[in-house]
């Protein structure tokens, strides 16, 4: 193996109980890295050729959690995981942060790839010794904290047992998923540390349908061996001074006022509006009450833009999240027609305790509440009422659907497959109010004001509605693809010295030119030919190669009122997209565009759709 | 807060801790596995943070107790005490890997090391402990290097971080922090 890597992945299969080590050739790695890229190689290697008939939620599902070359050397340490996703029907790199990354590099592995599924609930061990499959069925149920809080007593103590001269024993990293994951609602999320998370691409279903609570690893070694290390130093020197300003200070905290009030492009009541001007929805607002902690990080990072907030009286007593990020400011709260920061941190803090990822639930809540106010969705489906603004409805609406219970078990779906089952039972079409791409609901950055999203940025993105990775101009994806594979945080570091980081660690002359027309676009055309495939309950055609009806519709207030992409723009922006990044008219990527990256099995087997 | 205060010197110097702003970055375990080991290495680092629930991130390090209890209970002499910085010395020669260091610490400090089994504590860098920089120098200012002064900052005893964290838990979220410790 290469240097930079630890030199093994833990291959898992629940089914059969079995694990192995396993290793990639250099020339794999040279090309895919790791995280994002290394896991649409896989999956593309076991499952491309049958890929339509792949249930995600079915035991022939691949679930990965995969670091790269420069996880936990470079700054902001971050896990990579992803699968078939069951919600796009293809492959989504969806990265959380926490010490999962540095441990499992300690551990000697670089990952870990499961497949199957347990008879039984389990979770997963990782250590220096090796991986072992141990008893989950204590834990079941539980929410984030008590999974946390009971995963860790139990690994600490079992490795005090087995190991009692060499003194205290940390806490062990962990992802797992909540209640959401065991259920296997399609937005269910993987999260680490009560409120980080993998949201996009619905992992933590695919772990609950493998009746997998957690990966817990605990690593006593090194880092892996680099070929410069020297070099490896005075990069980390430069990479980890630290950035004061707005985003230590605040993190994406004042976003939930500023994206709003500032550039229109919040979803505010399910994207009826994407403006308000609520000032007491500020930064300040949550932090001189709730926040406990202003500077709160993971491994190798100097940013720190989490924050810790803690509600300590009032109904909500004892609800912990973090600032809450932008993203749940949003979706949690104006997007909820909630404007109190207090309901804000409530809500946020218990969809991730539930185990859901809060942008993609949080929409189809709010989609929910939309066909409330429309006079679609009744009382009688519900069992309460379900107001714009009333956070109790909202909680309620949040166990609803991780429950499974009324007309949560459809909700459970996710916004777009909720959407088509809804119509069907009341017999109205019900998609225009679903604000998602190719089922994933999109992140809480709007298009319409033209001020932060642009009319391509999710209708194109290989990763449908991720706002982590939208689409630009076929060039600026690939630096998205490289810290996905490369798996490192891209709200730290400086993004200038990454290819001299690369080289210093593996020893590979990757050029940022090199990279973005040879490793980048293996994986991007990869994924887009996932995607194209997709099934097996929905398959997308290039018509879904678009923004959701509501985006069409002008902006009704603020600044930017009357504000709407055009059509016509937008067909000749697709058009455009379609001929720079070697797809043909209908979006599939041409023989030559692959034969040229070397991906002729994915070319024959995209030709199934090829008329 | 503190910094870094004057040059190493003749009296005893302790990193005081301001714990509850441990933003749990680790670069103070990098930073001394750097130096101490030559490359990143978390579990080798003679200090370590302990994270028994997220948010209550505790860093846990060597504090010089006045009465060297750790020193004390070495049956092969393996343990000293630096006489201009008050740091414990472990000859890893002598070291018999008895853990008798650990379990005579009150704050379960020491710990042997994950290569060759060797009781490893904190030896405060000869005086300028490469942790305090590091924290300094992110802008944290949870790691200090202080002085010992007869009428304030006097060193403690340490504590386990199982204890340190049930404090800053209650400190962090109030009657809530008694159930996730």
């Amino acid at each position: 193996m290469p240097r930079g890597y630890a030199g093994k992945y833990l291959d898992v299969d629940l089914t059969r109980n079995r694990l192995e080590d396993i290793t990639f050739d250099e020339e794999i790695l040279k090309i895919y890295l790791g995280g994002r890229g290394l896991a649409t190689k896989i999956l593309w290697d076991r499952l491309g050729e049958q890929w339509q008939k792949v249930d995600p939620l079915g035991p022939e599902n691949i679930f990965t959690a995969l670091t790269g070359p420069l996880t936990a050397i470079h700054t902001g340490a971050r896990t990579c995981i992803s699968g078939k996703s069951p919600l796009s029907n293809g492959v989504i790199g969806s990265t959380l942060s926490g010490e999962f990354a540095s441990e499992i590099k300690c551990a000697g592995y670089d990952g870990v790839i499961v497949t199957g599924r347990a008879s039984s609930p389990v979770y997963i061990l990782v250590t220096d010794k090796g991986g072992e499959i141990r008893d989950a069925s204590k834990v079941w149920g539980k929410n984030g904290e008590e999974t946390i809080k009971a995963i860790n007593a139990e690994v600490r103590e079992e490795l005090r047992k087995r190991m009692p001269d060499i003194g205290a024993w940390r806490e062990p990293a962990l992802i797992y998923t909540g209640p959401a994951g065991e259920n296997k609602i399609r937005n269910a999320a993987v999260m680490q540390k009560i409120a980080h998370a993998a949201g996009y691409g619905g992992y933590g279903a695919v772990m609950g349908s493998k009746n997998l609570k957690a990966i817990a690893v605990k690593g006593r070694g090194p880092m892996p061996d680099v070929v410069d290390p020297e070099a490896v130093k005075r990069l980390l020197a430069l990479d980890a001074r630290p950035r004061p300003g707005s985003m230590r200070r605040w993190g994406t905290g004042f976003g939930g006022y500023s994206t709003g009030a500032g550039s229109s492009s919040e979803p505010v009541r399910n994207w009826q509006e994407e403006w308000h001007d609520e000032k007491q929805f500020g930064g300040p607002m949550f932090e001189a009450r709730y926040w406990v902690k202003r500077y709160w990080s993971d491994f190798n990072c100097t940013t720190s833009c989490m924050k810790i907030s803690c509600i300590k009286e009032g109904p909500y007593k004892g609800d912990i999240t973090d600032c809450p990020d932008y993203e749940l400011q949003a979706y949690c709260g104006p997007n909820f027609g909630v404007f109190d920061p207090g309901e804000n941190i409530h809500l946020s803090s218990l969809i991730d305790n539930l185990g859901f990822s809060g942008i993609n639930t949080a929409n189809t809540m709010a989609f929910a509440a939309e066909l409330y106010q429309r006079g679609i969705l009744a009382k009688e489906d519900l069992g309460f009422e379900l107001k714009w603004g009333d956070a109790d409805a909202f909680t309620k609406l949040a166990y609803l659907i991780a429950n499974r219970q009324r007309i949560g078990d459809v909700l459970a779906e996710g916004t777009y497959r909720a959407a088509l089952k809804i119509g069907q039972m009341k017999g109205v079409d019900v998609t225009p109010y679903a604000v998602q791409v190719k089922g994933v609901e999109i992140g809480a950055h709007g298009i319409r004001s033209g001020r932060d999203s642009t009319p391509i940025s999710y209708a194109l993105s290989v990763q449908a509605g991720d706002h982590t990775s939208t689409s630009s101009d076929g060039f600026r994806e690939m630096g998205t693809i490289f810290s996905d594979s490369a798996v490192f945080c891209n709200f730290t570091g400086d993004r200038t010295i990454q290819w001299d980081f690369l080289k210093a660690v593996t020893g590979w002359d990757i050029t940022s030119e090199k990279w973005s027309t040879v490793n980048g676009p293996t994986v991007f055309q990869t994924q887009r030919a996932l995607l194209l495939l997709g099934g097996p309950d929905l398959f997308w055609s290039p018509k879904d190669d678009d923004n959701p009806p509501r985006f069409y519709e002008p902006l009704p207030t603020g600044p930017y009122k009357g504000k709407a992409p055009d059509r016509k723009q937008f067909e000749e922006m697709k058009r455009n997209y379609y001929k720079n990044v070697g797809w043909d008219d209908n979006g599939i990527p041409t023989s030559e565009t692959l034969k040229k990256l070397g991906l002729d099995d994915v070319d024959k087997v995209l030709n199934k759709l090829r008329k | 807060m503190f910094g870094r205060e004057g040059a190493p010197g003749e009296q005893p110097y302790w990193i005081f801790k301001d714990q509850i702003k441990c933003t749990g970055c680790r670069r103070c375990e990098i930073a001394c596995s750097l130096h101490h080991e030559g490359w990143i290495w978390p579990e080798a680092s003679r200090i370590r943070v302990f994270m028994l629930f997220p948010g209550v991130e505790v860093p846990h390090t060597c504090s010089q107790c006045e009465d060297y209890p750790c020193v004390k209970s070495c049956p092969v002499s393996a343990l000293s005490v630096d006489s201009k910085t008050s740091a414990v010395i472990v000859d890893r020669e002598k070291c018999i890997s008895c853990s008798l260091c650990i379990k005579a610490c009150p704050g379960e400090v020491p710990f042997l090391h994950p290569k060759d089994n060797k009781a490893t504590i904190c030896n405060l860098c000869n005086g300028d402990p490469e942790c305090v920089k590091t924290c300094q120098e992110a802008g944290y200012g949870v790691l200090n290097l202080v002085r010992e002064r007869p009428s304030s900052a006097r060193r403690l005893y340490s504590r386990k971080p199982e204890d340190v964290s049930k404090d800053l838990a209650i400190n962090l979220f109030g009657e809530k922090g008694k159930e996730v410790v």
